[in-house]
């Protein structure tokens, strides 16, 4: 599936819940599944600061495709990350620049990937960019 | 004002009418910046509406009723913290800005082999500039101690105040753990080595009556916007002749008494530190503010917030899972909590869902937070126009959320 294809997934997904309830509950449930990222991983060149929470972003090539590993110290940025990787992870660098990350808006947590939540969400979107830019450059 | 009627009180803070969500919001949030009554709003909102005018400076009618209107707020503060004189107010931008003036201005004073003590929970706006003054001056920093229960310790104080310690620069009442430090103590001893002592009021002016001669403090900051006034104003309190010593912040206009091309004279004190137009709206509505305490009183604020600070720590307390991170006595009502398991993040995130305004994160102290291995609290600050029904829901919410992400 494309990343588009994807997103329209999530959208669709998130539309059947009746209130922020659900929602949360849902994306905390998200949080509490994500796959640990190997401690070794674990490091400081890997880790996202944000005042509030941080945010730990892995990322590797294999066969032309980006695919990332993250983990939060918090569970709600955990759950939401969980969501971005379903999305993003899995893709081509040149797939992962063109995203448009609008989905996120569409599903309300556009709040969390503000620059004043200083939760690491944000930081790690820009970092999942600059790995693509970086693998693009690479491959070529 | 007699008796106080709650409901009266609440009526005039249009802000409590606002919801969010749908659900009447909930404010737990007044330590970061309180709440503005209907008069402050309508002093700054007629100011700008009459008499608006730059001041000291026109020769005509509103210009000189904007700089009396503006003059008498300075002799407002002076009667509000009962400084000796009028001079020794100077307007800032603000608790920060207040404390920056000190530290800048002391920069040609200080030398290596002098210290500068603070303490582990200030706030960053009063930890930053001291670093900032100790790397360009070769002095070091010092921190006094904090206990288990957010108590300063006091041998460490005693251990560390010596004849090298040029400036105690230590805050009234902690944003975070709501400790009252004896700050009237701690400057008489300072006193005794030649020790300039700063306090930092944010918190502390908001609870009480504050009274710098009493005090015999050399410096005294504050912001308006946290005791029902308006952002962006604040006040630097100094001594005269501690005024004096300060080399200026900012340079511009309205400090200066002679400019030719190569040479400046300044004037005196306080406009020497008052580079620039200065904020009259926010100095005005800072007016406002102190005539609406006046008017109500300490005593009645006191009271009311003692109650809800009661209140709060029983029902945190009686909830069973709740730990509160400061439990000094008589403290200012202040509570930064945390819940084994859960993130401060989610906590904060889940319990705006329900139209609560609180805080997370490390509320500017990170040194504190760290030293206690927290990485984050949650907090409540309360206010006098804070209700028992508010915190009910506070609680409940926090019971709610604790379900979800345990």
């Amino acid at each position: 599936m494309s990343i588009q294809e994807i997103e329209k997934e999530v959208i669709e997904e998130f539309e059947m819940f009746d209130d922020w309830m659900d929602k949360y509950n849902y994306i905390i449930d998200l949080g509490k599944k994500l796959k640990p990222v190997d401690l070794q991983f674990k490091t400081e060149n890997n880790l996202v600061t944000g005042c509030q929470s941080n945010v730990w972003l892995h990322a590797t090539l294999e066969n032309g495709k980006v695919h990332f590993q993250a983990d939060s110290d918090a569970l709600i940025p955990k759950g939401i990350v969980a969501i971005l990787l379903r999305v993003l992870s899995g893709h081509s660098p040149d797939e992962l620049l063109k995203a448009d990350m609008g989905f996120i808006k569409a599903i309300g947590l556009e709040e969390h990937l503000s620059p004043n939540r200083a939760n690491g969400l944000l930081s790690m979107v820009e970092r999942m960019k600059k790995i693509a830019l970086s693998f693009k450059a690479q491959q070529n | 004002m007699n008796e106080l009627d709650i409901a009266e009180v609440r009526s005039g803070f249009p802000a409590l009418e606002m919801k969010v969500y749908g659900k009447p919001v909930v404010y737990l949030d007044s330590a970061a910046t309180s709440l503005k009554p209907i008069r402050v709003i309508n002093a700054i909102s007629d100011y700008y509406s009459t008499i608006n005018s730059n001041v000291h400076r026109g020769s005509y009618r509103f210009s000189q009723m904007s700089s009396d209107a503006f003059d008498q707020v300075r002799h407002q503060v002076k009667s509000f913290i009962n400084a000796l004189k009028w001079e020794e107010i100077v307007f800032t931008g603000g608790t920060t800005e207040s404390i920056n003036t000190v530290a800048n201005g002391l920069s040609a004073l200080l030398k290596p082999g002098d210290e500068i003590l603070i303490s582990e929970m200030e706030h960053h706006s009063n930890m930053v500039p001291w670093q900032f003054l100790a790397k360009r001056t070769g002095a070091s920093l010092r921190f006094i101690s904090v206990d288990q229960n957010g108590n300063l310790d006091w041998e460490s104080f005693l251990s560390l105040l010596n004849s090298n310690t040029k400036i105690l620069a230590i805050t009234q009442t902690s944003n975070v753990l709501g400790t009252n430090n004896p700050v009237k103590k701690m400057a008489a001893l300072a006193h005794e080595f030649g020790t300039l002592v700063l306090i930092d009021g944010a918190q502390g002016i908001v609870h009480g009556n504050v009274d710098v001669q009493d005090l015999d403090c050399d410096f005294y900051c504050f912001s308006a916007h946290k005791m029902y006034g308006p952002m962006g104003v604040g006040v630097l309190y100094g001594k005269k002749e501690k005024l004096e010593m300060l080399q200026p912040l900012n340079y511009g206009g309205g400090m200066i008494d002679q400019v030719t091309l190569n040479h400046t004279s300044l004037k005196s004190i306080p406009q020497r530190l008052e580079a620039g137009t200065p904020n009259v709206s926010g100095v005005i509505g800072l007016g406002a503010a102190i005539d609406f305490l006046n008017d109500i009183g300490w005593d009645q604020i006191q009271s009311l917030e003692q109650n809800l600070s009661e209140y709060m720590l029983q029902k945190l307390i009686g909830l069973g899972f709740v730990n509160i991170f400061g439990d000094s006595s008589e403290k200012a009502p202040i509570y930064s909590i945390f819940i084994e398991g859960v993130h401060a993040y989610d906590l904060g995130t889940l319990l705006d869902k329900f139209g609560i305004a609180c805080r997370t994160g490390f509320h500017c102290t990170q040194v504190l937070h760290e030293k206690a291995g927290l990485n984050g609290t949650l907090r409540a600050s309360l206010a006098f126009y804070n209700t028992k029904e508010e915190i009910d829901i506070f609680a409940d919410a926090l019971v709610k959320t604790r379900q979800m992400l345990l």
